[in-house]
């Protein structure tokens, strides 16, 4: 599972945790996450994501 | 029960007021905004265009939902005319907001060109997300746009109309586009890759006067004599602090609002957050600041006094035709850049008179370096 951070704003989307107060599920691949989400704190598109942890 | 006012809607706002929720349930939170409240992406504002996006899309969440989510109460079209520091009470349009601690967070303004001509009042800025609205329906029939502002946000927007398709040309007085912030062989990579792109430029000039022309064409007259058309003219050349509302209220202010590292103003039970501050000489209109700093606030407001620490804060511009990645440098530092052209990109270190690496610039393919430099300046 990996770890995905907004390069705008710092928030991390944690693909073991997913975003389970905006439906999406814990255990979701950065690549499911649909393509018109937008970061939960500043609201920056999908391509503002860059990896940052790589977890067996 | 302690009761928290905060004057601004913008990232700043929100994100304070969605932080200090999570430290206190029972905190009263009042928002007051000029605006409708709504939660939109500003970051997104220039380059939402070749997205697709409108800006109901840019638009995450309406006020009520906003107030909803965060338990807040949120005035909106609401002006703030004054602050009575001694009573703590705001006076708005609508009577008068009782607090326990406000926080300014009234944001930045564009600074406007100066400019003559007859079209003056027609010359667009876009720095909310209601500039956007009439940017965006404007730009729908303009195929040729002027750009005055070779900065951030201009090269940002640059990239963006290029790719949604337009001709636009970018007016200013400086060498190569980001002047301020890139070094030499880096501001001509971004140049050549904007250029690659489709944008024009006309460096090294001004504009003077904006006209309507016979055709209905904005014709605008450099500072070399040349008359250049353009459907739509917008500008871009820099931000600076609101600081109006905390002027009339006799708070201390600089470039920005003055804080200290608590973010408290010159006055008790006042603080500021945001693009609206001057810190340690500094003002900073990016997002990582205003998130440090709505979560040490948040926290002070809630009874753990917290200062900002500020990490190495890099900003990403967002010209995809060319990967930019920049850490200023800080303060008055006396260093000078080293600048490496790599294939694909160039690499600049802003290095102090010890050697030690103060800053950075990373264009194209060097922006892969971003993670090893902010080790070594960490």
């Amino acid at each position: 599972m990996k770890k995905w951070e907004c390069v705008v704003c710092g928030f991390i989307y944690d693909e073991e945790a997913g975003l389970p107060e905006e439906g999406i599920a814990p255990g979701t691949r950065w690549e499911d996450v649909p393509d018109d989400w937008l970061c939960p704190e500043c609201g920056v598109s999908k391509d503002s994501f860059v990896m940052v942890e790589k977890v067996a | 029960m302690s009761r928290l006012l905060i004057v601004g809607s913008g990232l700043a706002g929100y994100t304070l007021a969605r932080e200090a929720r999570k430290l206190d349930e029972a905190m009263t939170i009042v928002m007051v905004t000029a605006d409708d409240g709504r939660f939109y992406s500003k970051p997104m504002l220039s380059n939402a265009l070749a997205k697709g996006l409108d800006p109901d899309r840019l638009a995450t969440a309406s006020a009520a939902k906003m107030a909803d989510d965060h338990g807040l109460r949120i005035e909106t079209h609401t002006r703030v005319l004054g602050v009575d520091i001694q009573a703590r009470t705001v006076t708005t349009e609508d009577g008068e907001l009782s607090y326990d601690h406000l926080v300014l967070a009234t944001g930045a303004i564009p600074v406007t060109p100066p400019l003559r001509g007859n079209a003056v009042a027609q010359v667009l800025t876009v720095n909310n997300l209601a500039d956007y609205a009439r940017f965006h329906e404007r730009v729908e029939t303009a195929q040729r746009v002027a750009l005055i502002g070779p900065g951030l946000i201009g090269c940002e927007f640059a990239n963006d109309l290029a790719v949604s398709g337009r001709a636009v040309t970018v007016i200013g007085p400086d060498s190569h586009p980001l002047g301020r912030l890139l070094p030499p062989a880096a501001g001509r990579f971004l140049r050549e890759r904007l250029t690659e792109a489709g944008v024009s430029w006309r460096l090294g000039l001004t504009a003077g006067e904006v006209n309507r022309g016979k055709e209905g064409a904005f014709e605008i007259t450099l500072s070399d004599g040349e008359v250049l058309e353009a459907d739509l003219v917008l500008s871009a050349i820099g931000l600076r602090p609101d600081t109006d509302l905390a002027r009339e209220a006799g708070l201390a202010c600089g470039r920005g609002i003055i804080v200290d590292a608590m973010l408290q103003t010159s006055a008790p039970h006042v603080h500021a957050l945001g693009d609206c501050i001057e810190m340690d000489g500094q003002v900073l209109p990016f997002v990582m600041p205003i998130m440090h700093g709505a979560r040490a606030l948040a926290r002070t407001l809630t009874g753990e006094p917290s200062a900002v620490r500020y990490p190495p804060m890099p900003v990403v511009v967002k010209t995809p035709a060319c990967p930019l990645v920049l850490l200023p440098p800080l303060g008055p530092v006396t260093g000078r850049w080293e600048e490496e052209s790599m294939d694909g990109g160039v690499r600049a270190r802003y290095v102090g008179a010890d050697g030690a690496l103060l800053g950075f610039v990373l264009v194209g393919s060097a922006v892969a370096d971003k993670a090893v430099m902010l080790k070594d300046i960490g």
